[in-house]
């Protein structure tokens, strides 16, 4: 199999609209990874198409179930943070297949550092739906025991995670292990040293791990734009890794940019960084108002392009997402909606104020022992003067 | 006078400052069309246009070592931290380069750079949006660290931090961002140094600063219904700390508790009870209080009230300092 990943190496074979030489822009090649339009059509890649050779009709409606059900996960959450179960949420519309079609690709001894907007990402792991929404009720720190489904906990400071996917890679590499580390992050990140830092270790220790950048097109206000004057995936050639664009709508070209990633990686390849180029379509968090910075037009510009649409077009055209499928598709999705709004509701509001001095170190701490028996000597004596 | 919000006098003052000086300029993530995520910068993008309120690529030793370049070509950068726990990328920047260059080109470089920081919690935040880490800059030659905790002072000590030459890390209390208050151009001038006297009172000392200062004026005000004469003092300036007002106060009541929400070991209060017990030692009539967050992390929304210093845990010091029964020492004034 030919090595398709290297920068401009692969040849797109679909033509976006506009897509001109003369419409790109000064000293860009317009070059981007799609296998599916958004008309549906399956467009022929010679680079990428083996790579995805083994995929079914089956296959495919799985992936379509997945991004259904993510997508309702993320409605469902949303709406509880209206309704005040939850402190605030990050939505993932738009973002669908950029994180299916990535995390189905993994294997289970892999291991993925994400920020926090990857709900996708971690419903393919496995989390459950409680360790999905504490930390956005404010009621732990965070989910999920990292070790029990192969991903860490999501990073809020941006890009930070970055260098621990690295870590994490260079620690494989070294036990000789072929499991892959994953970084999630996003277009702004890559303005973060962190980033940069984490690509140039990954170079250097030529780790196996995949830097996915979501290029959302936005960090909260902020335009790509300034963030990169040029394509984000051009960046990494310059550290010596070797990067691929591709549509971060299309499950199908995702899942295998990232298969050529994770193969490259298992067999000492090195790190490959691969931006996918998707769209924020709700707020940055439940917090935000877009109306104040978004473009009119931007937002349908890109429904049209939505990546749940697309691969329903394609899987109604084979004549494999019948209605009776689709009905079960949803039925599925409102069940894991109503299962993750009880696990939601059943998490503790009021946990034993005491708590607020687990966990902080592995084994006792004097002095913290000491602020935590004077704290119960005062909370102790608030009750005596209750009584 | 007009009546505004504490988030509305920091955006009245910077566009005066930016109004009264060409090289103020302002740096930020999202500070541009967004006016920030608190709005602290609404609408000043619009009037004095982006080469002046710049929206920034995301990074924060980006922020601070760029403003570091602008001070040496003579700027005056105003730096936006979005949030307290996003300093941390810059803090390099901050602590080896801002607060140095002074004193490393023997005063030839000036750097008159304000670093604007949302601290604090109490608003149901995430993780790393709740921080309280004014304390790590104290400790650090070469900065200036204010406080203000009502908008008269918001409105007239950025000001002043923006004139002023050396590097001032400027920490706003998030939650009291709504909180509404007079505001005049012509105040009472008292500068940025400054402590100031809130309430006189007889019996304690209460020292407070940024978002416990409400706090402690409540505490003060429920002490003096049991007849307890509290004198509260916000710092305003935490370095340097003016020590002249608290040690006459505490001259005068022989007893001092000192509140804020950062952890207490090696904070802000630590600082200031070794100090007034060195100044005071004879004064006092019972060992200073401290009435602080605990030494953990920040904890999630559903445990910082546990976390954070409210009214009932004052008035507890109060009493413990007082010689009244409390939880700690019983009946005992000390441990
Ligand atoms: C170090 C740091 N600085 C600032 C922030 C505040 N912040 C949170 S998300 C965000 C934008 C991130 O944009 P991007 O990397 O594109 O990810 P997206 O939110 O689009 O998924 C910012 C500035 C932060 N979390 N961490
Ligand atoms: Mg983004």
């Amino acid at each position: 199999m030919s090595d398709v990943s290297t920068t401009h190496e692969h040849t797109r074979t679909s033509s976006p609209a506009g897509g001109s030489p003369e419409d790109l822009h000064p000293g860009q090649l317009e070059d981007i990874v799609q296998l599916i339009c958004p008309d549906g059509a399956r467009t022929a890649s010679p680079g990428f198409d083996p790579w995805v050779a083994d995929v079914t009709d089956e296959d495919l409606l799985g992936l379509y179930e997945d991004m259904i059900v993510v997508r309702r996960i993320d409605t469902e959450a949303t709406a509880l943070q209206r309704q005040g179960e939850l402190a605030l949420w990050a939505p993932l519309l738009g973002q669908e297949a950029a994180q299916i079609g990535s995390g189905r690709a993994l294997r289970s001894d892999d291991f993925v550092f994400s920020s926090y907007r990857e709900h996708g990402v971690a419903y393919t792991r496995g989390a459950r739906f409680g360790d999905l929404l504490s930390f956005w009720r404010g009621t732990t720190a965070s989910g999920w025991d990292p070790y029990s489904i192969g991903m860490a906990t999501p990073a809020v400071i941006i890009g930070a995670q970055t260098l621990h996917a690295t870590g994490y890679a260079l620690g494989c590499k070294h036990d000789g292990v072929d499991s892959v580390a994953v970084a999630y992050f996003g277009d702004g990140a890559t303005s973060q040293g962190d980033v940069n830092e984490a690509m140039v270790f990954a170079a250097s220790f030529q780790a196996p791990v995949i830097f996915f950048c979501q290029n959302n097109q936005w960090a909260i206000s902020e335009p790509v734009g300034l963030q990169a004057q040029r394509h984000i995936s051009d960046r990494a050639p310059g550290f010596g890794i070797p990067s691929m664009r591709v549509d971060g709508n299309d499950v199908l070209a995702v899942l295998a940019a990232t298969r050529i990633a994770l193969d490259r990686a298992r067999r000492g390849g090195g790190p490959t960084f691969i931006e996918a180029v998707t769209y924020r379509m709700g707020p940055h968090t439940t917090s935000d108002d877009p109306k104040r910075y978004r473009p009119t037009g931007e937002l349908d510009e890109w429904a049209a392009k939505d990546p749940i649409t697309r691969l329903g077009r394609l899987l109604e055209g084979r004549g494999v997402l019948t209605e009776d499928v689709a009905t079960r598709v949803q039925q599925k999705a409102d069940a894991v909606a109503y299962e993750m709004r009880a696990a939601c509701v059943a998490l503790e509001r009021h946990p034993d104020p005491l708590t607020v001095f687990d966990q902080v170190y592995s084994g006792p701490h004097s002095g913290l022992e000491r602020q935590k028996s004077q704290y119960a000597a005062y909370l102790a004596s608030l009750d005596g003067a209750q009584s | 006078m007009t009546e505004m919000t504490l988030g509305a006098a920091l955006n009245s003052g910077l566009r005066r400052a930016l109004a009264d000086d060409d090289k103020v300029v302002l740096l930020g993530e999202d500070i541009g069309k967004l006016g920030g995520v608190f709005r602290v910068t609404d609408k000043l993008q619009e009037e004095f246009g982006p080469r002046r309120v710049i929206d920034t690529p995301l990074a924060e030793a980006g922020i601070i070592g760029t403003a570091v370049g602008l001070a040496y070509r003579g700027y005056r950068p105003v730096c936006e931290i979005q949030f307290d726990g996003f300093i941390y990328p810059g803090f390099d920047q901050i602590v080896a380069q801002v607060a140095k260059l002074h004193y490393r080109t023997r005063g030839a470089v000036k750097m008159p750079i304000t670093i604007r920081v949302p601290f604090g919690g109490g608003i149901g935040a995430v993780e790393h949006h709740s921080e309280s880490p004014e304390a790590y800059f104290a400790h650090t030659a070469g900065l200036r660290v204010i406080s203000c905790s009502n908008p008269q002072d918001a409105h007239s000590m950025i000001r002043e931090a923006i004139a002023c030459d050396d590097p001032v890390l400027f920490f706003e209390p998030k939650r009291r961002y709504w909180l509404k208050g007079e505001v005049s151009d012509d105040a009472d001038g008292l500068p940025m140094g400054n402590a100031r006297v809130l309430t006189e009172g007889s019996d304690v000392t209460l020292v407070a600063y940024g978002p416990l200062v409400p706090t402690a004026l409540d505490a003060a005000a429920a002490a003096a219904e049991d007849g307890t004469s509290i004198e509260v003092i916000d710092l305003r300036s935490l370095s340097p700390i003016d020590f002249a007002p608290i040690e006459a106060s505490v001259r005068k009541t022989g007893r001092l508790v000192i509140t804020h929400e950062a952890a207490q070991s090696g904070g802000i209060g630590a600082e200031l009870a070794a100090a007034i017990t060195e100044r005071c030692f004879f004064w006092l009539e019972a060992a200073p209080a401290r009435v602080t967050g605990f030494d953990t992390p920040y904890p999630p929304a559903a445990l910082e009230d546990a976390f954070l210093p409210d009214l009932d845990r004052l008035l507890d010091a109060v009493d413990r300092v007082m010689g009244r029964r409390n939880s700690l020492t019983g009946w005992k004034a000390s441990a």
